[in-house]
């Protein structure tokens, strides 16, 4: 039973920090989801080439984030319920988020419902009440203050569009519609 | 024999007028009037609640009262819901069982709350107590359906029978087909947490056929839908109904003979279950809705359009549990249909996710707040709250009694300001000035603790999570709470000065709980010292407090008073300030 507290040469002050997580487990820090906004990427050190979506320049997706035993205070019986739906609902459609800069709440939508860009962004515009600019491959979104932009199997961010439908679908694991700057900056001299 | 003051009335016209004495704590005040008073009192108590099982011995209970009829006993504390209490903590209900077998022959009643439950303690049950009635466990743990067969086998007079949220250990046993043939006096039957084996549906149609005193049925999941129809046509003088799992997709027939049934049953007040339930069955139920003071979906994963299609049909709703599905705009269809909800629950349905899964809001609750003029009680699971909201309910609805606020992130700030929630708990106290029962979370100071203090005279439960900056906090809450009787901290920087300056008030409560706060060992022993009617109780997985340099902090503390001395069936993971340190590290 000999606990993992270090029992370090100074004043052993791991001992006395509040911490969370089960007792016998090292020091978890509670990380708040880091979502990965373009402006990160575009800080990353890009180098005389350019930026590349190489090892030496990607930076890793977010880890997960650390559960605390005992929160939020809901009973077992409720989580398993909760876990039985979410194992259920996994085999069937693609169900990704949906977030648009400015808005409080994310949505849902299944991609496994649409036959291509047209319908699926033809849905978001509705769900989400604004307008998408045109698609052109050069010049991506014009015409509107959004670009929707998808997350992909490597934790990078793309302009939806770009790609095969069927290979978007497969490799798209969040969608969020930019505004503003960052939207113009993406449609413009990729 | 006691020498009897002057008293015009014989104790036989004493013990008469004390029957229409039923409170508890009525029958403590008259006990205490005078000895002969207490001689009488003690003689003709027929029920005895014991909030905690540790705080007193069956022995002293025995002792004082021999003619129990009706016991109800508590045992872990609260956080063991939430997994904070580890296993073999303890709880166990057997050397009550053990006790009252003897003491108590004509015990017709055992409600049982988070206690450890054995089939032992079951069958002891079954066989000592000839006209056994009522067995209530609930959040119970320990037994399987062995047990249960035992006690359906032998209690020929068994009027209710609830097992609400235990764990049940499937043995394989068709334990219901153990009530005999002749039994017919079942009530209520709750066995809603049972698994899918552990039920034979035609003994359970067979059970129910015959009883036709028969209330309140609350079925497990497994039990189909089509089978639903036939145990409602069997009883539908039904108060209360749990349904059980629905199928994948709608079928008119079935949909209709569970309609059907529905319409029969003229006396459902109350409706729960819902697992798995597809939307287009919902309307089956509409015939009864009218009627309906209590929905349970906190298990259906409906969307809000449905959730509101069905709320509007019930206009008599006191209790409402729901999942977040609800969003703020069923919530608000809740308030305009529903002018006597008197109870609200709204549960996450995702709460592990760090975003919002369904769009609801603190707007929600504000909206019931406002709508609903007799809610009373209200637990809530949401990512966001503003100061403004919670100042709004509080004036809304000065009439809480109970308030279980949940914000899922811990440390979350009031979004409009981003400004600690001390000024919205702050009105909620000096509002409702009633309330009995509040659950603090967000990111709050110790200031909220200041008000709490001053404002919260009637309070008697509190909880707390991630707040507060320093003992100040804590001595607040102690210092100024009259009514406080449970307390309940974790992961708060308080420590020892708040504890050793109060120690007087924690003999005044029924126990206290902390855990990952800075409370140091040394501290748990001078209180165990200065405070020999407590029982401080260190919970450490970790190994001996006593090892560690001084400034370390205990895990876990629970504190609780008792007339019973310390208890003797600690595991090794609990620490008391009577450690022998050799019996401890032997096997």
């Amino acid at each position: 039973m000999e606990g993992s507290v270090g029992y370090d040469n100074d004043l052993n002050l791991r001992a006395t920090e509040l911490r969370l997580g089960l007792p016998g487990t090292e020091p978890v820090s509670i990380v708040r989801s880091n979502k990965r906004s373009l402006q990160q990427v575009a800080d990353d050190d890009c180098g005389v080439n350019g930026c590349k979506s190489d090892d030496q320049n990607e930076t890793a997706p977010p880890p997960p984030k650390a559960q605390i035993v005992g929160w939020p205070p809901i009973r077992s019986y409720r989580k398993n319920n909760i876990q039985t739906k979410k194992n259920e609902s996994e085999g069937g459609g693609i169900y990704v988020k949906v977030s648009m800069d400015g808005a409080p709440y994310l949505r849902k939508i299944d991609l496994k419902i649409y036959s291509g860009y047209p319908e699926l962004l033809q849905a978001i515009e509705n769900m989400l009440k604004f307008t998408i600019g045109e698609y052109s491959e050069r010049e991506g979104y014009k015409g509107s203050d959004y670009a929707p932009t998808y997350e992909d199997k490597d934790g990078d961010w793309m302009l939806v569009g770009d790609v095969p439908w069927e290979m978007f679908i497969t490799s798209c694991k969040r969608l969020r519609i930019m505004k503003g700057s960052e939207a113009r900056g993406l449609g413009c001299g990729v | 024999m006691p020498r009897r003051l002057a008293s015009s009335l014989s104790d036989e016209v004493l013990e008469h007028v004390f029957s229409f004495i039923q409170s508890d704590k009525d029958r403590n005040v008259v006990s205490a009037v005078c000895k002969s008073w207490y001689e009488i009192e003690r003689w003709c108590r027929r029920k005895i609640f014991v909030g905690n099982c540790y705080a007193v011995s069956p022995k002293m209970v025995i002792r004082r009262f021999p003619q129990v009829r009706s016991i109800e006993l508590k045992g872990k504390p609260h956080f063991a819901d939430f997994n904070l209490v580890p296993d073999g903590w303890g709880g166990y209900v057997l050397p009550w069982i053990t006790e009252m077998a003897g003491a108590y022959p004509w015990l017709d009643e055992i409600r049982l709350k988070r206690m450890v439950v054995t089939d032992e303690s079951l069958e002891l049950i079954a066989k000592s107590f000839k006209d056994f009635k009522v067995l209530v466990l609930a959040s119970c743990e320990g037994f399987s359906t062995d047990g249960l067969a035992a006690i359906a086998a032998s209690c020929k007079n068994l009027r209710e029978l609830d097992l609400r949220e235990s764990e049940v250990d499937d043995s394989s046993v068709h334990w219901l087909s153990h009530f005999p043939e002749t039994y017919t006096s079942t009530v209520s039957l709750n066995i809603s947490c049972l698994g899918s084996g552990e039920v034979s549906f035609s003994a359970l149609e067979r059970l129910v056929s015959r009883c036709p005193n028969l209330r309140s049925l609350k079925l497990n999941r497994a039990v189909p839908l089509d089978k639903t129809a036939n145990i409602l046509r069997l009883a539908p003088q039904l108060v209360e109904f749990s349904t059980c799992t629905y199928s994948a997709e709608l079928r008119s027939d079935v949909f209709s003979n569970l309609a059907g049934a529905f319409s029969n049953c003229k006396e459902l007040r109350s409706l729960s279950g819902f697992w798995d339930v597809v939307p287009d069955y919902l309307p089956a139920i509409y015939s009864v809705c009218s009627r309906l003071t209590s929905l349970n979906l906190s298990y259906a994963t409906i969307q809000s359009p449905d959730l509101i299609k069905l709320v509007s049909h019930c206009p008599s709703l006191q209790r409402l549990l729901v999942l977040d599905y609800i969003e703020d705009s069923g919530l608000e269809a809740l308030a305009s249909n529903c002018k006597d909800l008197q109870e609200l629950r709204v549960f996450p349905s995702d709460p592990f996710d760090a975003e919002p899964n369904a769009s609801l809001t603190e707007q929600g609750l504000v909206a019931v707040s406002l709508g609903c003029p007799k809610l009373q009680s209200v637990l809530y699971f949401c990512r966001r709250m503003s100061n403004a909201a919670l100042v709004t309910i509080a004036q809304n609805r000065p009439n809480l009694t109970r308030f279980r606020l949940c914000i899922i992130e811990p440390n979350t700030a009031d979004y409009l300001t981003g400004e600690p929630f001390d000024v919205g708990f702050g009105a909620i106290v000096e509002h409702c000035k009633d309330l009995i029962r509040l659950s603090l979370s967000g990111l709050l100071t110790d200031c909220v603790f200041e008000y709490i203090g001053k404002y919260a005279k009637k309070l008697e439960m509190l909880s707390v999570a991630f707040a507060g900056d320093s003992d100040l906090g804590l001595h607040h809450v102690l210092s100024g709470c009259e009514s406080l009787r449970k307390l309940e901290i974790r992961d708060c920087p308080f420590g020892d000065k708040a504890l050793l300056t109060n120690a007087a008030k924690l003999e005044t409560m029924r126990s206290l709980w902390m855990s990952s706060c800075s409370v140091s060992f040394e501290a748990c022993k001078l209180l165990s010292q200065k405070m020999p009617r407590l029982n401080v109780e260190v919970i450490d997985e970790r190994g001996p407090p006593d090892s560690r340099p001084e400034n370390y902090t205990v895990d876990k503390l629970y504190i609780y008073r008792s007339v019973a001395g310390p208890r003797f069936d600690m595991p090794p993971f609990v620490w008391t300030k009577d450690e022998d340190l050799a019996l401890r590290l032997s096997p």
